[in-house]
């Protein structure tokens, strides 16, 4: 759970199934743009949670409520669908205990958005395949020796778990690489070769 | 340098220099002890003015040793503002836009009730005749004085160490006055070793002769060895350990060698011995009994049954708590566990850890990334308070 610099194109996409006025955890909110976005775009009432200081200093200094914890820990502390929305936002696949954490955001939130690089894109297949090097991409920017990304997984991973949690999959989508929406009528296998992220919306 | 610093002292303990508030015996103060407490005085300075909705006052509350001079020179040393870095015109917490306050707590000795203030029933000192005061009764007394300027709701309530606890007891307290809530290197409760080295400084300042079992005004002493102790071994758990040695190492004072004797060698004897011998000049060492038990006395969870969320319960404070990484006093434990229970009663709050090696002190000192966050908090609790810019 690093801090975000680079400008990432989800943040729209969940920002659109984000409604007005919600009540909102951005659980490893980075630097706060997403919270920001929200707060400017749907008014929401949003709070946050972040690992690293820097991310969190930032993000209070921007008049943002967010405290410093780490979502494999405190997740515990919040209450029963005390949030309509908790986020996790490219931040799965950086947990120690992915199943874990997505059980609590299902207790905690009414209804809860994750967004996932997509480790099934076939540009990280090929490179796997033809080049035997673990991908590094531009939403995979990391060597394999310093990824916070400990736990990768696929679109249809993130389907199955969802299934295992009995969280049921309300909204979903696929983006691809220049940040455009796959056709919803695609079937599964198409937005895990193409997907580059994937954006659901669960409810359980 | 430190000439006349006695003679101030004695004089604004009794008869401060700035703004004080009387309360007859028609409003008296209603002690956790069980007393109630009348005449008694708060000593206050304020700065920047109220606006006509009365929405713009923050209330400052001071440490241990600190006093109501937050942004103006204190009257006895001399020195700047305890806060001046960041209270004041065009500062973070800008007197321009904001009417700050800040009273010498109940119990201090700049000018509010305590020890060292006359009985009126006697004539003399009250010395040790004063009940034991709580963070609470303070907190009551300076809601008083708030009371006083008509003002309902505080915009916000900020203070570091004791200072923090009487903001965790504002919020508590006085939920509906409180629109934001500041809490820097702090707790909900003083841990069993803060206890244990106040206790420390307590039995220096009782074993000192001069002390006349709390008397010593009376009988023309003062104990100030002991309360000088008491400093140095306070002064210890202010800082760090990197911190000390990054700054004295094993440095020795004005010698070139080891004396073989028990004069100040090291310059951190010379330091720690200094703190205290200008510490015992400007502090009254009762004010100082009374101040260290009631932050041990201090114990949120306790008064709402042992949880520490019920202190909170259906809260609409913004909440923003601040710790620091080398603050062993009140380490981030203690602040993220106010925040877990803020958390679990659904209360708006942020939590800023500001990594540095200046210990507890550092509340009082230059950070940038405080500033950051206290400024960045209170622009947005303003912004949803409505206070223009």
């Amino acid at each position: 759970m690093s801090v975000n610099s680079t400008p990432r194109i989800d943040l729209d996409v969940i920002a659109d199934f984000v409604p007005e006025k919600a009540r909102v955890l951005d659980v490893g909110c980075g630097d706060g743009e997403l919270l920001e976005l929200l707060e400017a775009k749907r008014e929401v009432d949003g709070r946050g949670i972040e690992l690293s200081q820097r991310g969190v200093n930032l993000c209070v200094a921007r008049g943002l409520s967010v405290i410093q914890g780490d979502a494999d820990i405190d997740l515990v502390f919040y209450g029963d669908k005390s949030f309509d929305f908790v986020i996790l936002s490219q931040t799965l696949q950086a947990m120690r205990a992915p199943r874990d954490v997505l059980e609590h955001l299902l207790r905690i939130g009414d209804r809860v958005v994750v967004s996932i690089p997509n480790f099934g894109h076939w540009k990280v297949r090929f490179s796997l395949l033809f080049r035997g090097r673990m991908p590094v991409t531009r939403h995979l920017p990391y060597s394999w020796y310093d990824t916070p990304n400990i736990h990768f997984c696929t679109i249809r991973d993130l389907k199955n778990l969802c299934d295992e949690v009995g969280a049921r999959i309300e909204r979903a989508t696929a983006l691809d690489a220049s940040g455009s929406r796959i056709g919803l009528s695609m079937p599964w296998w198409f937005w895990n070769f193409f997907g580059q992220q994937a954006v659901f919306v669960l409810r359980r | 340098m430190r000439e006349g610093w006695v003679d101030k002292a004695a004089l604004e303990a009794d008869k401060p220099s700035g703004p004080v508030l009387h309360f007859g015996k028609d409003n008296p103060l209603h002690m956790e002890a069980g007393v109630a407490l009348a005449p008694f005085q708060l000593a206050y300075q304020t700065y920047g003015a109220l606006n006509a909705d009365k929405s713009n006052a923050i209330l400052i509350c001071h440490a241990l040793t600190g006093d109501q001079h937050v942004a103006s020179p204190n009257p006895v040393t001399g020195k700047p503002g305890w806060w001046a870095n960041l209270v004041g015109p065009a500062k973070i917490i800008d007197t321009d836009r904001f009417f700050v306050i800040c009273s010498n707590v109940l119990g201090g000795c700049l000018g509010s009730t305590g020890p060292a203030t006359l009985n009126p029933a006697t004539g003399a000192p009250y010395a040790l005749e004063l009940p034991v005061i709580t963070i609470r009764d303070m907190v009551r007394a300076q809601a008083m004085l708030v009371d006083h300027f008509g003002i309902d709701q505080l915009f916000a309530v900020v203070g570091g160490s004791m200072g923090g606890m009487q903001v965790l007891e504002w919020a508590s307290s006085y939920p509906e006055r409180v629109f934001a809530a500041l809490p820097i290197a702090t707790g909900a409760r003083h841990s069993s070793q803060n206890i244990a080295f106040h206790e420390v400084g307590r039995q220096a300042v009782m074993a000192d002769p001069n002390w006349h079992g709390g008397r010593y005004l009376a009988a023309g002493t003062r104990p100030q060895k002991g309360l000088a102790v008491a400093r140095m071994a306070a002064h210890i758990t202010y800082l760090s350990e990197p911190a000390l040695h990054r700054k004295f190492g094993r440095t020795l004072q004005d010698r070139e060698a080891l004396t073989f004797g028990f004069d100040a060698d090291f310059q951190i004897e010379s330091y720690l011995r200094h703190q205290g011998l200008t510490f015992v000049d400007r502090f009254d060492a009762n004010s100082y009994l009374y101040m260290t038990r009631a932050m041990d006395y201090f114990d949120l969870a306790a008064d709402h049954g042992g949880r520490l969320s019920e202190a909170f319960k259906g809260t609409r404070t913004r909440f923003c708590f601040v710790s620091f990484t080398s603050d062993w006093l009140f380490p981030t434990s203690e602040s993220r566990e106010v925040v877990h229970a803020l958390n679990a009663s659904g209360a708006s709050v942020s939590f800023v850890e500001i990594e540095t090696d200046r210990g507890h002190d550092a509340f009082l000192l230059d950070e940038p990334e405080m500033f950051g966050a206290v400024d960045g908090f209170l622009r947005s609790a303003a912004r949803a308070r409505g206070l223009a810019r």
